[in-house]
C-alpha cells in the first residue's frame, strides 16, 4: 500500500468575484522511499493541493475528496489535535522562503527544540544533543554556536538547511519540500539537493518536490506529475515524462527550455493559464493547444490509461501509431 | 569589428558600511574591479551568485551611482557626472521583477510617455502618444492596451511594458538585470525571443545580468563571471561553456541542473558559502571554497590574464580535467 494515497483532491477558495477552483480532481500516490515531483507553472494548483494535505490552507478553501490516506490514516475525518500529532511528525513541510517562514524573534535553536519537545517529549539534555545532531546532518558548520543565532543572522542557504533540520527532526515519514531551492544559489542548491536525496536513502522516507525547475526535475525525482491550471494532466517515470511527453503541454513545455533549442527562436506556448473567468469549456490547455481541435475545445479530455501517462488529453502525443505513422 | 559602444575599465564601486561615533567604518568592495567592452548588437552577461556584485555593476552602468575607481565611456565620450543627464537617454534599464517595477496608478501610456516628456521638451503631447502607440506594436502588445493599468496584465505582459518603457528613449545599450527570473518557463521563452528579435532590429547592445546559466547560453555573445566582486573568467560564450577555465565556473557550471534525466556528470560540490563581502580573502576570493586551493592562492590575488577567453587563477582547469 502507498504512503500516500489521494483521490480526486478538489480545492474551492471562496473569493470576493465567486469561486474559485484552484485545484481540480487531482491523484496523488507516494510509496515510500520514492521520489515524486510536482511541476508546474505559477497558478497551477501544485502548493494548494499540498497545503490542503497539510491541513494549512485558511477557512476560505473547502477541501473535498473521495480518499485522503496517509500512512494509514484518513486526513479527510482527522480532527485538529488528531492532525496536530501527525503534521509536523510524520508528514512534514519544507517551505519556498526559508526569511518568512522562521520566526524572527527566537533563536533557530529555541524553534526545532519545540518540534522535539511538542511531538517526542524529549528532555531538556536530549534535545539539546538532537538539535546539534540534526544541524551536523544538514551539513550546518559548528552547530552548538548556530543554535542560538537568530534567523536574520544566516544566510538563506544556511535558514533553508535550518528548515530542513527541523522537517525532518521527527523522521518524518513523507517530506513535502515546496520549491526548497528556488531562493539560493546553484552552487548552495546543489548542496540542498544532495542533501534531501542523501536522507531519502538514509531514512527511506517518501520525499514530494513541488518546483517548476525542469532541470531539478531531471536531475532528482523518480516519477514526475505535470499540473496544469489546477489539474493534473500527465504523470510519467523522469526519463520517460522527458523522451516521450505525451500531453501537448509537457512537450511544450520541455520544448520552450532554452538548453533544449535548437536554434535562437525558442518555441513559445501561446496565450497565459487560464484564470478565474475565462476557464474554458472544453481541455483547459486547448486555447493555447496547437494541436486543439472542435471537440477539444467543446469536451473536457478523462485521463489516458498508464501506459500513456494518464495525460488528459483526446489526441495524446507520441503513442505507438503516433510514432509510426 | 567595430568601435564598442561602451567600454569599462577598473570599474569599482566601494560602500563604507558601519562606523559610528567609536567604530571604524568598514569597506564593503561590493565592485572590486570589473573591465568590459560592450558591441552594438551584442550580448554580453553578466553571471554569478548573489552578493557578486552583479547589481552593483548594473547600476553603475545605468549612471544610478557614481564608480568609486576606474572610468566609463559611452560612445568615447568619458561617463562623469556632470554629463549623466545628456547621456543617461542611451542607457536604459528593465529590472527583475515587473510587478514591482511598474507604477500601478499609471496607466500603460502614460508609463510610456513619461520618459519622453521628461527628456524630450522639444516633443509634442500628440508626438508622444503616437510614440508610445508604436513601441506597444514593437513589444508585442495590442493598442488597445494603451488604457490600461498594469494590474490588468500578466507577468510576460509587464515585462514587455517595462521593455517598451526602456526603449523610449532610443537607448543604445540595454542593461537586462535578471529581466526573466520571475517569469514562467513557458512566458519566459517568449520574451527571450522578444529580447533577440529587438537586439536585431535596432540594433542594441545587451548587459545581461543572470544567474541562470541554461538562459545566459541561449542568449549571450560573451559572458563575465563574477565572484565576490571581481571577475574570475571571461570570455566568448562558447568557449567559457565548453572549456571553462577557472574553477569556479567549472562549479558553477556543474551545479546547474540539466533538464536531461539520462546525462551523468560529475557535479563538484563546493564546500561552504560566499564568504562575507566585508572581510575578503587577501589571496584569490575563491580560495576557502576552491578544491584546487594551494598556499600561492590564499598569498596572492591572481590577476585576469589570457585571449579571449581570460580566468583569474594561479591553477586554471586544464581540458578534459574533470
Amino acid at each position: 500500500m502507498s504512503l500516500l494515497r489521494i483521490r480526486n483532491l478538489s480545492v474551492d477558495f471562496a473569493t470576493a468575484s465567486g469561486p474559485f477552483r484552484a485545484v481540480d480532481s487531482v491523484d496523488i500516490d507516494v510509496d515510500t522511499g520514492e521520489i515524486l515531483a510536482i511541476v508546474g507553472e505559477s497558478g497551477s494548483g501544485k502548493s494548494v493541493s499540498m497545503l490542503a494535505l497539510m491541513g494549512l490552507l485558511p477557512w476560505t478553501a473547502t477541501i473535498t475528496a473521495d480518499e485522503m490516506m496517509f500512512d494509514g490514516h484518513d486526513l479527510s475525518k482527522l480532527g485538529p489535535a488528531a492532525r496536530r500529532r501527525i503534521v509536523g511528525k510524520d508528514l512534514a513541510m519544507i517551505f519556498q522562503e526559508p526569511m518568512s517562514s522562521l520566526n524572527p524573534c527566537f533563536t533557530v535553536g529555541w524553534q526545532i527544540k519545540e518540534a522535539l519537545r511538542f511531538h517526542l517529549g524529549l528532555d531538556r539534555a536530549a534535545r539539546h544533543a538532537r538539535a546539534i545532531e540534526l544541524f551536523e546532518q544538514v551539513g550546518i558548520p559548528a552547530p552548538e554556536k548556530r543554535l542560538s543565532a537568530f534567523p536574520h543572522q544566516m544566510s538563506g542557504g544556511m535558514n533553508q538547511r535550518v528548515m530542513i533540520a527541523m522537517a525532518i527532526s521527527c523522521r518524518p515519514k513523507l517530506l513535502i519540500a515546496d520549491e526548497p531551492t528556488t531562493a539560493l544559489d546553484v552552487t548552495i542548491q546543489a548542496q540542498i539537493l544532495d542533501l534531501l536525496t542523501g536522507l531519502r536513502k538514509e531514512t527511506g522516507m517518501g520525499l514530494v518536490l513541488i518546483t517548476h525547475d525542469m532541470g531539478v526535475v531531471a536531475e532528482t525525482a523518480e516519477r514526475v506529475s505535470v499540473q496544469y491550471a489546477g489539474q493534473k494532466i500527465e504523470e510519467q517515470p523522469v526519463a520517460d515524462l522527458f523522451a516521450t511527453p505525451h500531453h501537448p503541454y509537457t512537450a511544450a513545455l520541455l520544448d520552450a527550455l532554452p538548453e533544449r533549442a535548437t536554434e535562437k527562436k525558442l518555441p513559445t506556448i501561446p496565450g497565459v493559464v487560464p484564470g478565474q473567468f475565462d476557464r474554458p469549456a472544453g481541455c483547459l490547455f486547448s486555447p493555447r493547444c496547437k494541436f486543439a481541435d472542435a471537440l477539444c475545445r467543446a469536451t473536457p479530455p478523462k485521463p489516458q490509461g498508464r501506459d500513456l501517462g494518464l495525460a488528459r488529453c483526446h489526441y495524446p502525443l507520441n503513442t505507438d501509431e503516433r510514432a509510426a505513422s | 569589428m567595430s568601435a564598442p559602444v561602451m567600454v569599462a575599465s577598473g570599474l569599482a564601486r566601494h560602500y563604507e558600511v558601519g562606523g559610528g561615533l567609536f567604530s571604524k567604518a568598514q569597506i564593503l568592495r561590493a565592485v572590486a574591479r570589473v573591465d568590459f567592452d560592450l558591441y552594438a548588437g551584442k550580448t554580453l552577461a553578466v553571471v554569478g551568485e548573489s552578493g557578486c556584485g552583479k547589481s552593483t555593476l548594473a547600476r553603475m552602468v545605468t549612471m544610478i551611482e557614481e564608480p568609486t575607481a576606474g572610468s566609463l565611456t559611452l560612445d568615447g565620450k568619458p561617463v562623469v557626472r556632470a554629463r549623466w543627464p545628456e547621456l543617461r537617454g542611451d542607457v536604459q534599464i528593465v529590472f527583475q521583477d515587473p510587478y514591482g517595477s511598474l507604477n500601478p496608478r499609471q496607466r500603460i501610456g502614460a508609463i510610456l510617455a513619461e520618459p519622453l516628456a521628461i527628456n524630450r521638451p522639444d516633443l509634442s503631447a500628440a508626438d508622444r502618444r503616437a510614440k508610445a502607440r508604436e513601441m506597444l506594436g514593437l513589444v508585442g502588445l495590442r493598442p488597445e492596451h494603451y488604457d490600461r493599468y498594469p494590474h490588468m496584465f500578466s507577468g510576460g505582459q509587464r515585462q514587455r511594458i517595462a521593455i517598451a518603457r526602456a526603449l523610449m528613449l532610443d537607448p543604445k545599450v540595454l542593461v537586462l538585470d535578471e529581466p526573466v527570473s520571475a517569469l514562467d518557463v513557458s512566458i519566459q521563452s517568449a520574451i527571450l525571443n522578444l529580447l533577440v528579435d529587438l537586439q536585431e532590429r535596432l540594433g542594441l547592445a545587451y548587459l545581461f545580468i543572470s544567474h541562470d546559466l541554461s538562459v545566459v547560453r541561449h542568449v549571450a555573445d560573451d559572458i563575465i563571471v563574477m565572484y565576490l566582486g571581481l571577475a574570475v573568467e571571461t570570455g566568448p560564450k562558447e568557449a567559457v561553456f565548453a572549456a571553462p577555465r577557472h574553477p569556479y565556473t567549472t562549479a558553477l557550471l556543474s551545479a546547474t541542473p540539466r533538464a536531461d534525466p539520462g546525462a551523468k556528470h560529475t557535479r563538484i560540490k563546493l564546500t561552504g558559502e560566499l564568504p562575507s563581502p566585508l572581510a575578503v580573502p587577501p589571496g584569490c576570493p575563491f580560495a576557502p571554497r576552491c578544491w584546487k586551493a594551494q598556499d600561492l592562492c590564499r598569498a596572492e590575488r591572481p590577476e585576469l590574464t589570457g585571449a579571449p577567453q581570460a580566468a583569474a587563477c594561479h591553477f586554471p582547469m586544464e581540458p578534459g580535467e574533470i
